[in-house]
Parts: C-alpha cells; structure tokens; sequence
C-alpha cells in the first residue's frame, strides 16, 4: 500500500486539534500542497496563514508557543530550513520552544520543480541546533504518532516529510523519538535508513539474502537523539555499517551515525546518500536512483563493506 | 530554592510598595536618569556593552514598566501580564536596570552584565533573566514574536498587551516588513511597535545607512494606526499622550514613533555612530557622569 505522508499530516492535526485545543497551525501559503489546509477548514480561527514568509512565521510561532500555545509550522524543507534558519537557531532553539517545524516536500519528492525546491541539506541544518529534536518519518503510518509526541514534547521538533505517495511497510511500530526499531535481523552488515529509503533498504536486504549475505536493517528517523545502544549493538554483532537517507552524505543521518560509531565502535562505513551536488527536475523515482539512492546501490555498497570488513 | 533567589524574595517584598506607588512623571524624569547613570557606570566598569541604544531607549522603558505595563514582578509568569519585547537587544543593560529596579532581579544583579555564569546576558536570554519576554540579539526578530503572542491574545478577548520595542536597525531586516505586512492583515488590537527613532546605527546615521522617510507613511500604507505626530521619547508628558493616543484606537495594530537621540543625556556621545558600542573610559566617565547627574537633580529638584 502506498500513502502520501502529507496527507497524513492533514488529517492528523484535523484529529489532534479536536483533542488539543492548544494547537494552532501557521502554514506560508503552501498549506494545499502541505495539507495543513485541512486543520483550517476544521479550526478556522487556530490557523494563520502568514503568506510566503517562513521567517516571520517561525518567531509568530515562537511568540504563540511563549503563551503556552503548541504551534505546528508547516512550508516546503528546503524554505522553512534555509529562510527560517536564524529564527529557528535565534527564537525557536535557543529559547528551547516548542514549535513543531513540519517540513514537506523534503529530499528529491518536489521532484518536478527542481533543485531549487529539493531538500537535501536540511536535516544538516536542523541536528546542528541544540535542543532541536530531528526526525525523519518512514511512511504515513508515523505521521499522527509522531506529532503526538512532538506535542508532548518539551522542545522543538523538526518532522520531515516526503511529497509523494509512499509505501506504508506495516511496521510493528510507529517512529518513536530516540528509538531505532530493527526491521530484519541479520549477521553481516547493519543497513541503517530512514525515510522512503526504509523500503529500499528491506528490498535491498532480500537481494543480500539471496547472496548469502545476511543484513540487518534498522530504521533510523530519529536522527536526533540517535539510538547509540542500538546502533552500537547491531554494529558490534554485524562488524560493518551503511547508512542509506534521502539527504546530502554531508551532515546527515549517516554524519550523525558516524559520529556515534567513530568514538564507540570504528567500523568500516559507508553512505548512501546525494553526493555533494545538486540535483534536477524529473520523475521522482529515476531522479532517487540517478542521484544514488535505489535498492541496488544499496546492497551493492553493502556486499563491499562486507569485503572490505574481511580484509 | 538558592540564596539569589532568597535576595529576589526581599526585594520583591519592597517592591510591591513600589509598585503600588503612584509615580509623577517628573519621578520618572529622574527614575531614568538614574537608570543611565547605573547603565553607563555597568558599560565603564565592564569595558563593554552599547550605551547609544540604551541612552535613547531609557525613558521609554522606564515609564512603560511603572507607568503603563500591568504586570507582576512577583509573578512573572502571570498569564495575563502585558508583554514587552526589546527586540533591538544591544540596549539589554537598560532593560536590566529597570528589571532590577522593579524586582525582578535581585539588587546588584546588574553589576554582573556580561560576566560569565551571569544571569544578564549580553543581549537579552528569557531564560535566564526573569521578566525577559524573549531572547533578542539577532535584530529583526522582535515584531514577529510580538504578532504570535498578541494572536494569541486575541484568541482570548485582547487580554494582554505586547509591546515591541525596536530601532532602526530592526527595520531595515525584511523579516520586519513580513511581520509589519501580516500584522496589517491580522490586525490584533493589543500589538504595539514603538519605534526608538534616533536616526543613528552601527555604521553611521539612518541617511546614510537606510533612509526610512516617508516612515509614518508607510506604516499607514500597511494598515497599521499610526498617530499624527511624533511623540518626544525623552519627555515622559509626551510619551504619556502617546498612550492617551494608542487608547482611542478601536482597533490594531499601533505604531508609536518617538522621537529620540541616540546617547541621550551626555553630549559629546549624542547623535555619534561611533557612541553605538565603544568601551566607556575612564576620561568618559568623568566627563559623562557630572553632566546625566546635573541633570538628574534637575528633575528632583523641581
Ligand atoms: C541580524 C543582526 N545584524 C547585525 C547586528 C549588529 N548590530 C547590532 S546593533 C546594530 C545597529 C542597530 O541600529 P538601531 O536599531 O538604530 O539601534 P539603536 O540606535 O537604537 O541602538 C547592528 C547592525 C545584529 N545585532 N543583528
């Protein structure tokens, strides 16, 4: 089955907006394309829609949270991380706020527009604030349970989001902050994603079975906090790490694995990500595999980690 | 509970005296000329801190917090207290000394502006000075702040005013015109922007760095009520009428645009850029301090 996380999204602040009325929604005149335009038209007088203008609408939103108020924000990644940047790091973080930055159309999903919509440094941004809570959804099967506890939350949450329908892969489990869930187990290599990739990476595990390599799979959206038990147990028994998002190699969810497994347990790693360039307009799917990120990249880095750890 | 916390409980005990006290704005005169001369002894002794910004900012302050704001200062955390933002943060020693004064901070506290471990920092961090609204710095941030608080106000029939204190500086951000364009459109009734009008900035004056005439104008182009007149920012009659104003208002948002002088009360740091953020000397000091404080028994005396 296969589900756009956005709208999820709308729905879910329809529903949690019926059960807190503390909840307003700021959206920058995206909120069709967000679907944060459902909560309007269920709440009209707790929604604002401040126009194309993410800066002011993050310290609007700041301002609210001061007054005891939960703000979800909501715009594309790309403008709510690269235009709202020094109110996010200023007001939002530096005050330990908690507004919940619900970033759309994140990684290559704005696909068709380009490279000026595409996301791919904002994890980047967002995990280098202190305080900041970084999470990056695997299906719409997280959306409500993830806002849920990013109400309950006490600080801010960045929540990203892909564009597209994408498959709902039945976890046990929804995402759950500073928790990684183990999808497969396995022997070999820890095959860690998040996001759309999570999918990929189970796909790319049946493959390796078939090789005779047996990988284990763990989803990793909560980029922040990490799970460094987990990590640094499923790396201790499998000996090699390879971290798959949908996000620039730089700073991302496998930087930040990196920076756990270097101090607590050095392996050989390796990533799957874009590679420092920027990206095009195209059908999303070939646009993922031309930039690096489809099933087979992944278990052909996985089959050379597993070589390299032998030698 | 530590023992600083102990000092903010005396003095909170007199301050309710204080607060209950009705003041003449002539006691406000002097309230804050005494303000500068704390603020500008603080710059001396610390070698460091913008006495411009917070010279031309000083009686503004002091009569919204004991003429105007309803809050509690033993209570700062009251839901329905008005809000004041600094959004143009440099001048954080000023507010400082008016927080000291009306209680919030223990007595002293402003001697350890800028120190390490200090609960006054640099710019203003609201959680780590009680009766700091928000943390301010970064100019530009002050109004939009000031909007998502005063929406929330409004949600609960204007129950609180916030005031939003900025400088030219925070006007020439473009993230002040998104907040000055949306406040046009949301119209909260109890969203003030007082604007600290000295026509001086960093670099050199507002002519020379980012003219902003026709200024009322534009404010009225935006939406927003904007009074007919400048109002006297150094004269607390006059700022007292600018409130008489802001009451008449049916509706919001409001600007306030005063009149004021950067450095004001010692003259050879008037309308100078370079008064922005030096270190006050000792040779300044001497010079400076007999001047604000002729001035000082001026107002007591009359
Ligand atoms: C975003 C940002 N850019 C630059 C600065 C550095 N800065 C501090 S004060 C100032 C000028 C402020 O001028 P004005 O608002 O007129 O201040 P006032 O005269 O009231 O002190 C500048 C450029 C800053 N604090 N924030």
């Amino acid at each position: 089955m296969e589900k756009g996380m956005r709208d999820s999204f709308g729905e879910a602040l329809v529903a949690l907006g019926a059960v807190n009325e503390k909840l307003v929604v700021l959206d920058a005149d995206v909120s069709s394309s967000t679907r944060s335009g459902k909560f309007r038209d269920a709440y009209p007088e707790r929604f604002f829609n401040v126009g194309v203008a993410e800066a002011n609408m993050a310290d609007i939103a700041a301002g609210m949270a001061t007054c005891g108020y939960r703000p979800v924000i909501s715009a594309f990644a790309i403008f709510i991380a690269l235009k709202s940047t020094d109110q996010i790091r200023n007001v939002i973080c530096y005050n330990n706020l908690p507004v919940i930055i619900a970033g759309g159309y994140a990684g290559l999903s704005d696909s068709f527009d380009g490279a000026s919509h595409q996301s791919l440094t904002d994890v980047a941004i967002m995990r280098a604030f202190p305080n900041m809570t970084v999470l990056t959804l695997t299906d719409a099967d997280d959306v409500q349970s993830v806002l849920e506890q990013a109400l309950e939350h006490d600080g801010p949450v960045y929540m990203r989001m892909c564009r597209n329908p994408s498959p709902v892969i039945g976890k046990k489990e929804p995402l759950k902050i500073g928790k990684a869930l183990c999808l497969k187990e396995g022997t070999d290599v820890t095959i860690g994603a998040c996001g759309v990739t999570v999918s990929m990476a189970l796909e790319a595990a049946e493959d390796l079975e078939k090789m005779g390599i047996k990988a284990e799979v763990l989803e990793m959206g909560s980029i922040k906090p990490m799970d460094r038990e987990a990590l640094v147990a499923s790396v201790e028994k499998t000996g090699c790490f390879l971290s798959v998002e949908e996000h620039s190699v730089i700073g991302g969810m496998g930087s930040a694995a990196a920076e756990i497994l270097v101090k607590n347990h050095p392996v050989p790693m390796d990533f799957v990500g874009v590679d420092d360039c920027f990206t095009e307009s195209g059908p999303y799917l070939p646009l993922l595999e031309k930039y690096g990120i489809h099933k087979d990249i992944i278990s052909r880095k996985a089959e050379e980690l597993t070589a390299r750890k032998s030698n | 509970m530590d023992s600083s916390d102990l000092q903010a409980g005396d003095a909170l005990g007199n301050e309710k005296e204080i607060r209950m006290k009705e003041y003449t704005n002539r006691e406000l005169q002097a309230k804050a000329q005494q303000f500068r001369i704390d603020v500008i002894e603080t710059l001396h002794q610390k070698g460091t801190g913008h006495w411009g910004g917070s010279a031309s900012v000083a009686d503004l302050l002091t009569y919204l917090y004991f003429k105007r704001m309803d809050i509690r200062p033993e209570e700062p955390d009251w839901t329905e207290r008005d809000r004041l933002i600094l959004s143009k943060g440099h001048a954080s020693p000023m507010l400082y000394a008016v927080l000291e004064s009306k209680g919030y901070l223990p007595k002293g506290t402003l001697s350890s502006f800028r120190d390490m471990n200090s609960s006054i920092q640099g710019h203003p961090c609201m959680n780590k000075t009680p009766g700091v609204e928000m943390s301010t710095g970064a100019l530009g941030h002050g109004l939009s702040v000031g909007l998502g608080m005063s929406l929330i106000s409004q949600l609960h029939d204007n129950s609180f005013y916030t005031y939003v204190i900025v400088g030219e500086g925070c006007l020439n951000e473009g993230q002040s015109w998104e907040a000055i364009m949306s406040a046009g459109k949301f119209a909260p009734e109890k969203l003030v922007l007082m604007v600290d009008y000295n026509k001086v900035q960093l670099d050199g004056t507002v002519e020379e760095i980012m003219p902003l005439e026709p200024f009322a104008d534009k404010f009225r182009a935006f939406n927003w009520n904007v009074p007919e007149k400048m109002y006297d920012g150094h004269d607390m009659d006059n700022i007292e009428e600018s409130f008489k104003w802001l009451d008449s208002q049916k509706k919001g948002p409001s600007v306030i645009i005063y009149d004021t002088v950067k450095g004001k009360g010692v003259s050879f740091m008037e309308n100078k850029n370079i008064w922005h953020g030096s270190p006050v000397g000792v040779e300044h000091l001497e010079k400076a301090l007999p001047e604000l404080k002729e001035q000082l028994s001026k107002w007591e005396d009359e």
